[in-house]
């Protein structure tokens, strides 16, 4: 890696300072499993970086029946795999979580590094967003709360500016009746990127025939994590059947737009969103 | 600038002085002379470098040492009590899960991190734990025996 100067802020305020201070050509600095890696592939060369891990209170995992799940940016992934709330209250999460990396990884890398990171196959952002999630910003002079959804603005990008930094993750009450499932497909069975990770969330009416409601989150098919929107609409309300899971996972694959890239062609990912579409929701339904 | 930092590694403490841009591995490697953790990857996808962390296995080639703090370090070196062997030592050389060697300390002290935290291990769990550590040599079935044979002596003791 080439030289550069680290700063170890012990708290939010002297961080968003210090960011602010260095304009840009500071990085932030938490697990570092991909951080690091990019800087030793001179990817990236940041001048300073700025070690965020030392800030207390940020790595907390609370529930109440009030206000649902608030997940601290700085709770790592084992973390959240580790957590008894997670896996009885939101097991689509913890699913996700398990999927990440390695052990190794998952004990440094933060949920906070993993959205802020921003790859199209962040592995735990198709379940945040299915669970309709949002994401607390603070900068020195205000606060504001993001839906997870609309966080993501291109490979790599995020709604994130310069002095600002993600503190708390919130994940609403789940509604009752409510079921959720993630699918990762790739090469191989751990320490992979995902070729297709597909997360679907669904509430059903009381007899547990149709849909409430349901939110089918694509990821790594597209420059950012995103809701197959269309085929969410023709879902919504109604009872699911073989021919409206036929159409429901080709709508999710025309609304994905992915890469040939060298895990896969692009031709393979859309047909790959089809198939673990129709398989992530048979699969809640069984449930 | 260099870092003054001080590490705790196997229950001695070092007083160094580092550039921020040197990882663990590379500390715990050339300067304080603990060649048992190996560099492979070096980008935390192949394991050899795992050492524990404040009880958990981690990559040392993606922590950087002045991230450490009081955290407590242990290596492969860390294991043995002087001349008797760990449990997983014996059971690794037993089993015939070590050929070339160089995935072993990582490979060792990753099922160390599952057995202190879970001293009856399924085989699932022992493959969980050690996903995250390549071995191009044994194909695998001798480690997790091994590991499933030293979970069974250290409940024996």
């Amino acid at each position: 890696m080439k030289p550069f100067d680290y700063f170890e802020p012990q708290s939010i305020d002297e961080a968003l300072s210090l960011l602010k201070k260095l304009r840009g050509e500071a990085k932030v600095l938490a697990g570092g499993t991909d951080l690091l890696v990019q800087m030793k592939q001179r990817n990236i060369a940041p001048k300073y970086l700025v070690n965020i891990k030392g800030i207390p209170g940020l790595d907390r995992i609370r529930y109440s029946e009030k206000e649902g799940l608030t997940i601290g940016s700085l709770a790592t992934i084992a973390d959240l795999e580790d957590s008894l709330i997670i896996r009885e209250r939101y097991p689509i999460l913890h699913t996700a979580a398990r999927e990440l990396g390695t052990q190794q990884v998952r004990n440094v890398a933060t949920v906070g590094g993993n959205l802020c990171n921003a790859s199209p196959a962040a592995e735990t952002a198709p379940a945040l967003i299915a669970l309709g999630a949002s994401a607390k910003i603070v900068s020195r002079s205000k606060e504001k709360v993001v839906k997870l959804e609309d966080f993501f603005t291109g490979p790599g990008e995020t709604v994130l500016k310069t002095g600002e930094m993600l503190v708390e993750i919130y994940v609403p009450k789940l509604a009752s009746n409510s079921k959720g499932v993630y699918f990762k497909h790739a090469f191989r069975k751990k320490l992979e990127t995902a070729i297709v990770g597909i997360a679907v969330l669904a509430n059903f009416n009381g007899k547990g025939e149709s849909f409430k409601d349901i939110r089918i989150v694509l990821g790594a098919v597209a420059p950012t994590p995103k809701r197959a929107l269309r085929a969410e609409e023709i879902a919504r309300g109604k009872r699911m059947d073989e021919s409206l899971l036929e159409e429901v996972a080709f709508l999710s694959s025309e609304e994905s737009n992915p890469i040939t890239d060298v895990r896969a062609t692009a031709e393979y990912r859309r047909e790959m969103v089809k198939v673990f579409v129709k398989r992530a929701i048979k699969e809640m339904m069984n449930l | 600038m260099k870092h003054q930092i001080r590490l705790n590694v196997n229950g001695a403490d070092y007083d160094l002085l580092v550039e921020p841009r040197k990882t663990l591995l590379d500390v715990i490697r050339n300067d304080l002379g603990l060649i048992g953790t190996k560099k492979g990857c070096n980008t935390g996808e192949c394991g050899a470098c795992t050492v524990i962390m404040d009880g958990k296995a981690v990559n040392a080639c993606l922590v950087l040492a002045v991230q450490v703090k009081e955290k407590k370090i242990m290596t492969i070196e860390g294991l043995a009590e002087s001349e008797k062997l760990h449990p997983l030592q014996e059971a690794f050389i037993h089993h015939g899960a070590i050929q070339c060697g160089y995935c072993t300390p990582g490979m060792i002290m990753s099922a160390k991190a599952l057995l202190d935290k879970k001293p009856n291990p399924e085989e699932g769990e022992i493959k969980e734990a050690i996903a995250g550590n390549l071995c191009r040599c044994t194909g695998y079935l001798s480690i997790i025996e091994a590991i499933k044979s030293a979970a069974k002596t250290e409940r024996s003791v």
